[in-house]
């Protein structure tokens, strides 16, 4: 159990840059939810029951434009999308885990989760207690949402404007990608992903973010499966 | 407005999808048999997503391309992929993006 503690704390004290680049995204998705005329209540379940920022804030959008439930569900799925190959990417690091665990790390696989815990698992891989790792990082940033949503909501339109603190999350996604680009299919796969990113970043529902990585994946693959002797391995 | 009831079944719905997502192939691992190529495309998916989030983030000022220097998101990030190159260090890495992003904020 100690050994299980210290994962759980590992994975909390990664997450915490990512926590302070959350905190006024959860605020300002409040702030909007509310103002697109959601009730504070359903705003701050939406944290909860979605538990995914950028489809809440779509979600507050189509609310204020009036648009059917059909529409907001579709947007919600497609906005999301993404999780998949999250979830495809993590799958072989929690094959061995009961169904009640597989439940809940999945209910908590985000972005910011997701990022620290596949690094954490590429460099160490598995052991008994790694997913407590997941359940540090997950769980951190599920209550660091909740709260800061009530936060947003409470405080509504008064709201300060610009928070640089956002800046912590491309900041720390920097920090963390940076480290893996040793081999040229990775850094091929990071280079293309970013132009295709760039390229597609019009497209509607965060498609672009989806295109992209794919794209990305498709490169790094097909340069590795080319030549074996072309990276430094 | 019109909803009500409607928002909490859109919400409950959109959120078993979302869960649903998640959920589909850490629990479908095992119970086939993966192919090798796809295997190894996995391996591309932290790189590939976190690029892909990255770079518009430093990139793309209010909708439109900014590769100016003029751009201090931009040369905060330049600065901080340089500090990760270099030192391979997390915290370092954020505290010196968010320094430079300060100072030139106010240059």
């Amino acid at each position: 159990m100690r050994e299980a503690k210290k994962f759980f704390w590992d994975g909390v004290r990664a997450e915490i840059p990512l926590l302070i680049g959350v905190f006024p995204f959860g605020m300002i998705y409040g702030a909007l939810a509310l103002n697109a005329g959601l009730s504070a209540f359903a705003s701050q379940m939406m944290s909860s029951i979605v538990f995914a920022g950028s489809s809440q804030f779509v979600t507050a959008q189509l609310v204020q434009d009036a648009a059917p439930g059909f529409v907001i569900i579709l947007t919600i799925a497609v906005v999301n999308l993404r999780h998949m190959l999250y979830s495809a990417s993590l799958a072989p690091y929690l094959k061995n885990l009961s169904l009640k665990w597989k439940f809940l790390l999945s209910y908590l696989l985000t972005d910011e989760a997701y990022a620290p815990s596949i690094i954490k698992y590429k460099k160490e891989g598995v052991n008994p207690f790694s997913h407590w790792f997941l359940l540090g990082a997950g769980f951190s940033l599920w209550f660091t949402w909740q709260v800061s949503t009530a936060l947003g909501i409470f405080l509504g339109t008064e709201m300060p404007e610009d928070i640089p603190l956002e800046f912590a999350l491309p900041l720390t996604f920097i920090a963390m990608v940076v480290p893996i680009l040793k081999k040229r299919p990775m850094i091929a796969a990071a280079v293309s992903a970013g132009i295709t990113a760039l390229l597609a970043y019009h497209l509607p529902f965060k498609l672009g973010l989806i295109l992209a990585a794919l794209v990305g994946i498709i490169i790094g693959t097909v340069l590795e499966g080319r030549k074996p002797l072309w990276g430094t391995e | 407005m019109g909803y009500g009831m409607n928002i909490w079944l859109t919400m409950l719905i959109g959120g078993l999808i979302t869960f649903g997502m998640r959920f589909s192939l850490i629990y479908l691992f095992g119970k086939f048999e993966i192919p090798e190529t796809m295997q190894r495309a996995l391996h591309y998916v932290p790189p590939a997503v976190l690029s892909a989030i990255i770079v518009p983030e430093l990139l793309i000022q209010d909708g439109s391309l900014n590769i100016a220097f003029t751009n201090i998101r931009l040369m905060a990030g330049l600065v901080a992929i340089v500090t990760a190159w270099v030192s391979r260090n997390t915290l370092l890495t954020i505290l010196v993006g968010m320094a430079a992003l300060l100072i030139f904020g106010w240059l």
